[in-house]
């Protein structure tokens, strides 16, 4: 192997392969380069958030009263008391809401998949995509103008629920869809020929098969609205007690908690709001975990 | 059990689409029928108006009759419900469900049906299982998931659970296409046997399988590209492989066409 | 043949003459439900219209073009959507700016440059992103992000400030409680939803497309501009409206770190102010009397139909491809 160039050196016939342009090699790597950046572009400010959030927050956690107890009778600089209410508050509001959107979300994805024909189909289709979109702050405003400036009645848990329905009901229509549209259509035949009305075919036979995916959506669902804020601030007061009544009173979730201990510049509001946030967070991936864990169950062989 | 099918000028359609033309034939109880011809030829979609499971496309629909001893199975005081426990199905591929057990499968017709004796289910299922030719080989594991079988036993599963339920009549969608050779054997055996009790029609595309399982064979063919399917002839098996009435018949069976 | 068709022989197709009360029931309660989501969205537009009309005649101000949103005499309203229209379209399109590049870039990292391994993981991180809920995003943007920003914007406003956009703005820079910074902030938010559903069509593109490009010699980035790009443009683009949605209707984030100021808007990035969505919600314990709170509806019902038409449009340019 000699390292001298020559033209002699050369060989005579071309080489075996075409050889790449240098200006799109350049463009090539360029291209590879920037799409790598954006990728981390993503992960920065997500890391930055996270880290944030803990450490401005973790040591709230540490206290044994922050799981069990609430704010009653906490001053606004004391470093006492809990976000025990808001996480009740949290819960009852989303479970309130997901045992309304549920039923009504599984059933209208029933419908489109297993009965959907024509314009009401298509109709049902096109504003479940614009449900989807509405701002959480219409929902609000609309069950606001609703419940209280039309029934007349007053602010409370439930109203936010109902509001939180309008966000969570297109999410499970649209997981519920897509599952059922898993199941195969073998199946349904299968069940037909043994002589199974359609109903029960549904119910007894593609509902089940589709179950976990189903769940999994409905837990993805309740994660996304149980951070909602924009609700709470319209159609429920604070609190900084229990409450578990979810038609009358004032009842805090942690948002709202959130949201309210910002007016507190004290450190120990400080700490509260990240507190609240970090908490808020662990609960939302919780649910998210829970969903992940269980579309591992599918009895739906994908590929 | 076991009772006979007259199916008279039935044309079939989807949508405006007509998809088979004309077709009468008889079926005799106890007795294996064979549909073959090349594909998109209608055989399948006939065998489905037979039980009304083409219903279950959208924009399907008949014309004719198809009488199930004597009874207009497309009468409008006839539920397609009742229609289908009369008459059972297998298909193409197997398709056990995927959430019961090889137990619950078999008996999932009389389960959804109400039927919920404990005894009385268990009773059904090693009858159906044996009837199926498959207790040796799951008696010990009723209650994994049907899943877990192999194609070959999935599909005799499937059959298990259509005869689970007492039918009249088995239609057979080519329920051998998807299995090997020493499974589709076992299944043509099972068929063999079957016929004692059942009316069985059977769609397949192998015409060695036709000739070893039926007694009668129905030929269908296309009149032309986007022309509906029509039944050539139907005859004695014997016949129509050894010395059929239609130049067609003998040139598909030669293996001139299709 | 024909002559043996009757009328009675057999008319199917799912309306047979039978039907099962269970059926009967099951379908009137699916097809109820869906009337109830299509009833939902109706009675939105409805219940906000009715309520906004009565403050909307008596709004002495002219509720498009003007800057003023005073509603604390019931008597003597004066509102208009003016500087809520310029401030939630600023930050929105901010966000886009930011979010559309970015979010293309992970999207085709994660459909061709990250290793198949890898590909789900990271995925999982950039949807970790949607996870977090808003108002923390709020926290951060206006705790954390904001004081960070705040040199940068600066020296955005010094070098540039001949631009309008980067003019001096309404409120002082201290803090950077900006449109600026609201953008910054959104643009994270949308990262998540623009990237899932673009990933999503760009997975799409046809097999025999890519393999037909690599075959003829292209580069890898060639293969990507020929066909996943043109593949998934619509899809990208739905995404991105989409995302545009969300922005718009954001409010606690905005309303967290968005300053208020006392002067209208100048149309600048360095402005404070409000949002359709961040002016509701600051007003929202307030909501007692029928009027004022009318005020505020209106602005949500413009927010609404703004939303409502993104959205149609993302759906309509999509053309079946996206499904989110």
């Amino acid at each position: 192997m000699t390292t001298t160039e020559s033209t002699l050196d050369r060989p005579a016939s071309p080489p075996a392969f075409q050889p790449v342009s240098g200006a799109r090699k350049t463009k090539n790597l360029v291209a590879t380069v920037l799409v790598g950046l954006a990728f981390l572009v993503a992960v920065v400010p997500l890391v930055w958030l996270l880290i944030t959030v803990v450490a401005k927050g973790f040591t709230a956690l540490l206290s044994a009263d922050w799981w069990t107890h609430s704010l009653k009778g906490v001053l606004p600089e004391e470093f006492t008391g809990g976000v025990y209410h808001a996480i009740i508050g949290t819960l009852l509001q989303t479970l309130v809401c997901a045992l309304i959107a549920v039923p009504v979300g599984v059933l209208a994805a029933i419908y489109l998949v297993e009965y959907g024909r024509g314009r009401l189909a298509r109709t049902t289709t096109f504003m479940v995509d614009i449900l989807s979109g509405v701002p959480s702050i219409v929902a609000a405003l609309f069950v606001f103008a609703l419940w209280i400036g039309t029934f007349g009645l007053g602010q409370s848990a439930f109203a936010v629920s109902l509001s939180l329905v309008l966000l969570m009901l297109p999410v499970v229509v649209r997981s519920t869809e897509e599952m059922l549209r898993l199941v195969p259509q073998e199946l349904r035949e299968a069940s037909y020929a043994l002589g199974v009305p359609k109903w029960k075919t549904i119910v007894k036979i593609v509902l089940p098969t589709a179950l976990s995916g189903v769940v999994t959506g409905v837990m993805l669902a309740m994660a996304r609205v149980m951070g909602e804020t924009a609700p709470v601030l319209v159609l429920v007061g604070y609190s900084k007690s229990i409450n578990f009544n979810i038609f009358d009173g004032n009842m805090t979730s942690l948002p709202l908690l959130i949201y309210t201990e910002l007016t507190n510049p004290l450190p120990a509001g400080q700490l509260r709001v990240w507190g609240a946030a970090l908490t808020l967070i662990i609960l939302i991936m919780l649910f998210n975990l829970v969903a992940t864990v269980v579309s591992r169950f599918s009895a739906i062989k994908t590929k | 059990m076991a009772k006979r099918i007259d199916v008279k000028d039935l044309n079939i359609f989807y949508g405006k689409f007509h998809a088979v033309d004309g077709v009468t034939l008889a079926v005799p109880p106890r007795s294996v029928t064979a549909f073959i011809g090349p594909s998109g030829c209608g055989k399948s979609t006939v065998l489905r108006s037979l039980n009304r499971m083409h219903e279950v496309t959208p924009g399907a629909r008949v014309e004719g009759k198809v009488l199930l001893d004597g009874e207009d199975i497309y009468a409008s005081s006839v539920d397609p419900v009742e229609v289908r426990r009369t008459i059972g199905m297998v298909f193409q591929r197997p398709n056990p469900f995927p959430t019961m057990s090889i137990r619950d499968n078999v008996v999932a017709g009389l389960k959804l049906a109400g039927v919920s004796n404990r005894k009385q289910l268990n009773e059904v299922a090693e009858r159906s299982l044996r009837g199926a030719n498959l207790w040796a080989e799951v008696k010990d594991r009723l209650d994994k998931p049907g899943g877990s079988l192999s194609g070959g036993q999935q599909q005799r599963l499937c059959i298990a659970r259509a005869i689970a339920v007492q039918p009249d009549v088995l239609l057979m969608d080519e329920p051998c296409s998807a299995l090997d050779p020493i499974s589709t054997l076992a299944i043509e055996d099972l068929i063999g046997e079957l016929k004692k009790d059942f009316t069985i029609v059977i769609v397949t595309h192998n015409m060695q399988q036709a000739a070893r399982v039926s007694d009668q064979t129905a030929f269908f063919n296309l009149a032309g590209v986007g022309q509906p399917g029509k039944l050539v002839e139907i005859d004695d098996t014997e016949k129509i492989f050894s010395n059929p009435n239609q130049q067609a018949t003998e040139d598909y069976i030669s293996g001139r066409f299709g | 043949m024909i002559g043996a068709m009757t009328e009675d022989s057999g008319q199917s197709g799912g309306r047979a003459g039978v039907r099962r009360p269970g059926d009967s029931i099951f379908r009137a309660l699916t097809t109820g439900s869906g009337l109830a989501i299509v009833i939902a969205i109706g009675l939105i537009g409805i219940f906000l219209l009715i309520k906004a009309v009565p403050s909307l005649v008596a709004d002495k101000a002219n509720f498009l073009f003007s800057p003023d949103f005073i509603t604390t005499d019931p008597t003597n309203l004066k509102f208009g959507i003016r500087d809520l229209f310029v401030v939630t379209v600023l930050s929105s399109l901010v966000a886009l700016v930011i979010a559309m590049p970015i979010a293309l870039g992970i999207a085709l990292f994660l459909t061709h440059y990250a290793p198949a391994r890898l590909s789900r993981p990271f995925a999982y991180i950039v949807d970790l992103l949607a996870a977090v809920p808003s108002i923390v995003f709020g926290l951060w943007g206006a705790q954390v992000l904001g004081p960070t920003l705040e040199p940068f914007e600066t020296w955005l406003n010094k070098v540039f400030g001949w631009f309008p956009l980067f003019a001096n703005g309404n409120i002082p820079l201290a803090g950077a409680g900006t449109i600026f910074t609201v953008g910054v902030v959104l643009a994270v938010m949308l990262l998540p939803i623009i990237t899932s559903v673009t990933r999503e069509v760009f997975r799409q593109t046809p097999v025999m497309q890519i393999e037909g490009a690599l075959a003829l010699g292209a580069t890898k980035w060639e293969m990507l501009r020929t066909t996943v790009l043109p593949f998934g443009r619509s899809g990208y683009i739905a995404a991105s409206m989409l995302g545009l949605g969300r922005a718009l209707g954001e409010t606690v984030a905005v309303l967290i770190i968005l300053h208020a100021s006392p002067k209208p808007s100048g149309f600048s990035l360095f402005d404070g102010g409000y949002t359709f969505a961040s002016k509701i919600a600051s007003a929202a314990s307030e909501f007692s009397q029928p009027l004022p709170t009318g005020a505020y509806i209106a602005a949500g019902l413009v927010l609404f139909v703004l939303t409502f038409i993104v959205n149609a449009a993302a759906r309509s340019v999509a053309g079946g491809k996206v499904h989110k």
